[in-house]
């Protein structure tokens, strides 16, 4: 263990002669089931008798219009039930409604159009899910594709393909906010220290994907569903709505354990509705569990962001006022609760700084790409990624050291409860302290030390810091800043963030817990069993606690489900006060039994008795299950039942106000980082030598948890920093779609992290307690990237002071930054290196390439094989037919293999700009199971004395399937598809038989037969 | 695991894979320990209508040496050669280079040969026998050849096996007295495919340079015993004839780079082991 505690304050809880169970370890009680294999995981669980399985159709362009589907020869696959297009979708539901106000529609399937790679265009229910695998490839979609849009800046331009018309732009909220006179603070500021910098698309992909069952109950009664949607569950009213019924005909529950969530579950909810519309379809209750491919295609990610960040700054180094221009990629449909992604931190965006003047631009921005959701740290790593790098700048622009710089700015601990520029009301902390407690635990001397010698060594290394304040338990009207006043003022006031428990007890007196969060986990119930535990004096292995969250019989509201850190916070705080609600009922029976007053019964060490008469003390459970068999005996005025439900909104947070002004959390904990790292300037490595991580999330519940969660949202952090991005081609098309192609760290990547902690507890939350559990998601990314900055700085006269540090830092993105100067090749090997085609950028999976071949046969001879559709159909390397349908143009029916992997493409090709004998123009394009193909090359015939010399040079593009998973295969395949071709156009050209199988033989010991 | 349906056979002897695989050609594959098959065919990026499963085969799971090879039959897992007991001195550079393939858990099922018949172009195990200058026994029901490791690999995944001929066997040289090896890797993380991935051999004539992870195919030059400059210089001369392609990953800068780096460590590693083993005869 690598934890340390600093200052413990105590908290508001009478002291007790027994130790209380929260803030101690204590074993998880979650673990025997996991650790035995007695998980009950979604795709675990029984289904119900007559259940059908469902595979979903996805688009392989990125952007085309959606002129036709035919399911016909699906659908005469004997298993396969039925297939739900967007025709039924459209009939029996809605488009999920959406934050802003924009016409702007997004169907559970594409309707006319599709918007990302991956986007589902059908659905095969069947009888099992390989029926309904082998049925997609049955399915014919007739799209047309259209340009795409893949970044932000692309998508702004004015000339750029707009993807919802309607709509006429692809930035669908555009939104300014002005808090105090920023233009007074920049006109009097000494400094104005500016930055631009991007953050990428990037996930924390759990181990188990979706998994959705859903019934639809015919005869008015709804749908009934089991999925691993996490929340929030204000997400079952878009549900509802989208289905058109109201919500008490939406049943949803949850599988008791999750195979982790991260934010990401929120995004399953889509596949309820579409689930809910497939089961209709079919008549029976449907079964999906999403796959790796789908998942990291089309679930959900991160957004992208580009941000314009600007301080005003004393020439002591106080910064009197900033700036934002933030702009978010969102994908291609603007997906509930976005832009959240913006309005999560939008009350805290001075971060943890006092700063009074403020002025931001939020546009939301569409391009062609999955649409962007909950993934943890949620707005966070975008926002401190500028502001934690513009810090750093300032610092280097001022010459002040980075500490100091951060040390000035810093919220002073007598300021809390603190009023932020845009009304987050940062509730505790003390943040000099915790930065000073993480350079006593980075000792910093020693540090610098390190870097001293690293670098006297000609060696690059750097230190890096970053503070975050990490917000939890969200304000569930946030979302509603990116309205204006008036719209706000027409739509009704939205907040708060309402947590709900059940605690109850039964004939025997034993106690039972419901809570309606939905964990990943992260410990729930060892936590409210510790919580409840202590209230009624018993151990917490006698506390049995429910997660299966069922909307239909569980106590809950809009903010139910597990995100925004809020379990710590809000849930077992809520759960806290179910138990003290239970136990004053308790002690007012106890009362009358003991003959004393309710607040002298005390309930310790599994007994409840009266503080005069402990002697007389009753067994806890004796006492507790007597009202459910005598309830005659109740004292006057007693309610029978032993079952409190509690609901608890936090306080300190109400709508938007008329100044845009919102408290978008109710309780803020902070993070500061240090960070020593080393890079390899030989292979563009970074190593991180030093981490240093000091936390104050106010009271502590369960130590072991806290620093596990730390743990994991460290390992995420350094996953952002080092190695995971979904990447896109130019044309869209997704190119992230494995694990081995999108990295994320395994044991062997992450160091581990030194962890501190400060405890200040909050005075908003029911416990004192704080989440904790997303402060590295936002802290580690923007550390990494500031020590590799700091790295970097002796080579400012090569590679200038100001480098555009963009994550991940890959040693292929950091040797280009590094910009040293290559060893040229020698001589002997200029001419064939000139020669070579240009590697395509790895931007995008574009292949081109250029080149000749000597044929022996004459121009004439293989032009007229060109023009004959039978011998270029003996040409064509695994063409099964080629059947004219106009001058020139064929479809073609081609099997394309390179390794293991093979495809059969239903093709198209035109031969034009014929010039015969000398050059054409040949264009294909193709689809399969694997995803589309397109390319054109031109092909020149030069004759010569031996036949002619063929030159030709062409680009291509795949999407799909092959470009999520087989990138790395692409070049090479194209080579061997263009070396066969012309293989067999020059046999066919000449009239040479293909080889024998002993010619072939005698080829490989070099003889030529 | 969703993979389109497919027939399977379980087979016992080299006999019945290769009438299988003869019977069956193209659309029949070999199992072996699965790690590169299954995940393709749960993608359906293959649909072959025949497994041929060697996995449980005795006959084929046989670890010989003969004729000063070590000859490793078609379903030998990656983990019965790495702990061989006299690994590290039949076969040295194996012995350097299992640490670097993926995972035990992996290396438990893996095959040697499926390694070398997958033919990825990053792989450890095909740049190991081209670098040893290896052969492979490619069989038919009536024919055996025995091929040379650098005329096998002949591109991406792509190899000299027809449709119809199964792969038996792969024999990697015993080691000679007086030869010293050396092999560096670079991987995204721990465990993944090669970036680049440079194997050395050292002895008395020279030096023989593998590089894997740059070209479609591994590649291997034969150097005299350079050091300094002039080892710099042909290092630099290797990494720029290997036409290294940018890519998603990795770009051609950083395996060229890469080339050079792995490349000057490896020859020092094995020109080390080299002179101790000079050292101890003398």
């Amino acid at each position: 263990m690598h934890s340390d505690s600093g200052t413990v304050q105590t908290t508001a809880h009478p002291p007790t002669h027994w130790q209380p169970h929260v803030g101690q370890s204590t074993p998880r009680i979650e673990d025997d089931a996991l650790l035995t294999g007695r998980g009950r995981y979604g795709d675990d669980l029984g289904t119900a008798p007559g259940t059908l399985h469902a595979a979903v159709l996805r688009s392989p362009h990125a952007h085309a219009e959606l002129l036709g589907i035919d399911a016909s020869v699906a659908l005469k696959l004997s298993g396969v039930r039925a297939v739900l297009t967007g025709q039924d979708v459209q009939r029996w539901s809605q488009p999920f409604v959406v934050g802003v106000k924009q016409p702007m529609q997004h169907w559970a399937l594409a309707v006319d159009r599709v918007r990302y790679a991956g986007e589902a265009v059908a659905v095969v229910v069947a009888e099992n899910r390989y029926l309904a695998e082998d049925a997609l490839d049955l399915i014919t979609v007739n799209y047309r594709p259209l340009p795409a849009v893949v970044d932000i800046e692309s998508a702004i331009d004015p000339g750029a393909p707009i993807l919802h018309e309607a709509v006429g732009s692809n930035v669908v909220s555009d939104r300014s906010f002005a808090y105090g006179d920023t233009a007074t603070a920049f006109a009097n500021a000494v400094h104005r220290v500016a930055l631009t910098v991007h953050y990428p698309r990037n996930s924390c992909t759990p181990i188990e994907c979706a998994v959705v069952m859903a019934e639809y109950l015919p005869g008015d009664e709804g749908y009934d569903v089991m999925s691993n949607f996490m929340g929030p569950f204000s997400l079952h009213a878009v549900m509802a709505l989208a289905l058109q019924v109201p919500g008490n005909k939406l049943r949803h529950r949850i599988p008791r354990d999750s195979g982790g969530s991260f934010g990401v579950k929120q995004a399953v909810f889509p596949y309820v509705v579409l689930m809910c519309l497939a089961s209709r379809k079919a008549g029976a209750p449907v079964k999906w569990v999403e796959d790796r491919l789908e998942h990291l295609t089309a679930a959900t990610s991160a957004t992208a962001r580009k941000t314009q960040i600007e301080a005003a700054v004393s020439s002591e180094g106080r910064i009197t006022a900033l700036r934002y221009d933030q702009m978010d990629e969102v994908g291609g449909y603007l997906r509930a609760p976005e832009p959240a992604t913006f309005y999560r931190m939008h009350g805290a965006m001075t971060g943890a700084y006092d700063i009074a003047h403020l002025d931001l631009r939020n546009r939301v921005v569409l391009t062609n790409k999955t649409p962007t959701g909950l993934v943890r740290g949620f707005g966070g790593p975008q926002v401190y990624f500028a502001l934690e790098r513009l810090m750093d700048r300032i610092a280097s622009t001022l010459n002040i050291d980075p500490f100091e710089l951060r040390l000035r700015n810093f919220v002073r601990a007598d300021q809390f409860p603190f009023h932020a520029a845009a009304g987050a009301v940062l509730d505790s902390g003390d943040y000099h302290q915790a930065l000073q407690l993480a350079q006593h635990n980075a000792d910093m001397p020693t540090l610098y030390a390190r870097r001293d010698a690293a670098r006297a060594a000609g060696k690059l290394y750097g230190i890096g810091s970053a503070a975050i304040v990490e917000p939890s338990v969200s304000n569930m009207g946030y979302i509603s800043t990116v309205l204006t006043a008036g719209q706000r003022a027409k739509a009704g006031p939205k907040n708060g963030a309402i947590a709900s428990a059940t605690v109850a007890i039964d004939l025997l007196g034993g106690v039972n817990v419901n809570i309606a969060s939905a964990p990943a986990g992260q410990g729930h119930m060892t936590v409210c069993a510790q919580v409840v535990a202590d209230v009624l004096g018993l151990q917490p292995g006698q506390i049995v606690v429910n997660v299966e969250f069922d909307t239909a019989k569980d106590a809950w509201s809009v903010a139910a489900g597990n995100y925004s850190s809020r379990f710590a916070g809000a849930v077992a705080g809520t759960v806290h006060l179910a138990a003290v609600k239970l136990r004053s009922k308790l002690a007012l029976i106890a009362a009358s039994s003991f003959q004393c007053l309710p607040e002298q019964v005390r309930f310790e060490g599994g007994k409840i008795f009266s503080v005069h008469a402990p002697d007389q003390a009753q067994p806890f459970t004796r006492l507790a299950a007597s009202p459910h068999w005598a309830p005659a005996l109740l004292p006057a005025g007693i309610e029978p039942g032993l079952r409190e439900t509690a609901f608890w909104t936090p306080p300190s947070l109400s709508a938007p106000d008329a100044q845009d002004r919102v408290n978008t959390s109710a309780a803020y904990g902070f993070v500061f980082d240090i960070c020593g790292l080393e890079v390899d300037p030989q292979t563009g490595a970074v190593r991180i030598d030093r981490y240093v991580t000091a936390h104050d999330a106010g009271r502590i519940l369960h130590p072991g948890m806290a620093d596990g969660q730390i743990r994991g949202a460290f390992a995420q952090g350094v996953g952002a920093a080092l190695l995971e991005e979904f990447r896109y081609g130019a044309d869209g098309s997704f190119q992230s779609g494995t694990l081995a192609d999108y990295l994320m760290p395994t044991a062997c990547e992450v160091p581990d992290p030194h962890i501190v902690h400060l405890q200040t507890p909050s005075p908003f939350t029911p416990l004192g307690a704080k989440g904790l559990g997303e402060g590295n998601n936002m802290s580690t990314p923007v550390c990494i990237a500031n020590a590799f900055a700091d790295a970097l700085a002796p080579l400012a006269a090569r590679i200038g002071s100001t480098p555009d540090i963009r994550l991940p830092l890959t040693p292929s993105k950091v040797l280009a930054l590094l910009a040293a100067n290559e060893l040229p090749p020698p001589a002997s090997l200029s001419k064939m290196i000139a020669a070579r085609a240009p590697s395509h950028s790895s931007g995008g999976l574009s292949l081109h390439s250029s080149g000749s071949i000597l044929i022996a046969a004459s121009p004439e001879k293989v032009f007229a094989v060109l023009l004959d559709p039978e011998a270029l159909a003996r040409v064509i390397p695994g063409c099964h037919a080629l059947v004219p349908v106009g001058e020139n143009s064929y479809r073609a029916d081609v099997t394309v293999g390179v390794g293991l992997v093979k495809a059969r493409y239903a093709a198209s090709i035109v031969l034009s700009d014929i010039d015969a004998p000398r050059s054409l123009r040949l264009a294909g394009q193709g689809m399969s199971s694997l995803g589309t193909g397109a390319g054109s090359g031109t092909v020149r015939l030069e004759a010569t004395a031996a036949g002619c010399q063929l030159h030709y040079d062409y680009a291509a593009q795949v999407g799909g399937k092959v470009a999520a998973v087989g990138s790395r295969m692409l070049d090479g395949a194209a080579k061997i598809i263009l070396a066969q071709l012309f293989e067999s156009l020059g046999r066919q050209a000449t009239g040479a038989k293909p080889l024998t199988w002993w010619q072939r033989l005698l080829g490989v010991f070099g003889v030529k037969a | 695991m969703k993979p389109a349906a497919f027939d399977y056979l379980r087979v016992d002897s080299s006999d019945e894979a290769t009438h299988a695989l003869a019977n069956h050609g193209e659309d029949a594959r070999i199992l072996a320990g699965g790690q590169s098959l299954m995940a393709v065919l749960n993608m359906r990026l293959a649909q072959p209508s025949l497994l041929i499963d060697i996995s449980r085969s005795r006959e084929l799971a046989s670890i010989r040496i003969e004729k000063n090879n070590l000859h490793i039959g078609a379903a030998v897992t990656q983990a019965q050669v790495e702990t061989r007991p006299g690994l590290a001195n039949e076969v040295p550079l194996l012995a350097l280079a299992f640490p670097y393939i993926s995972h035990f858990q992996i290396r438990n099922r893996g095959t040697v040969a499926g390694s070398i018949a997958h033919a990825d172009p990053s792989a450890e195990l095909p740049l190991c026998l081209l670098a040893l200058e290896g052969e492979l026994v490619l069989r038919k029901p009536r024919s055996r050849r025995v091929v040379k490791a650098v005329d096998f690999f002949t591109g991406m995944l792509l190899t000299a096996r027809l449709a119809d001929e199964f792969l038996e066997e792969v024999r990697f040289p015993i080691s000679a007295p007086g030869t010293g090896y050396g092999f560096k890797e670079f991987a995204m993380r721990h465990g993944d495919f090669a970036v680049c991935a440079v194997a050395v051999i050292a002895h008395a004539s020279g030096l023989r340079i593998a590089v894997g992870g740059v070209a479609d195919r591994p590649t291997a030059v034969n150097l005299p015993l350079l050091a300094g400059s002039a080892l710099e210089d042909a290092l630099n001369e290797l990494a720029w004839s290997l036409d290294a392609k940018d890519e998603p990953q990795a770009s051609a800068l950083l395996r060229r780079q890469l080339v050079r780096t792995l490349g000057l460590q490896a020859v020092v590693q094995a020109t080390a082991a080299y002179n101790d083993q000079k050292r101890q005869a003398a």
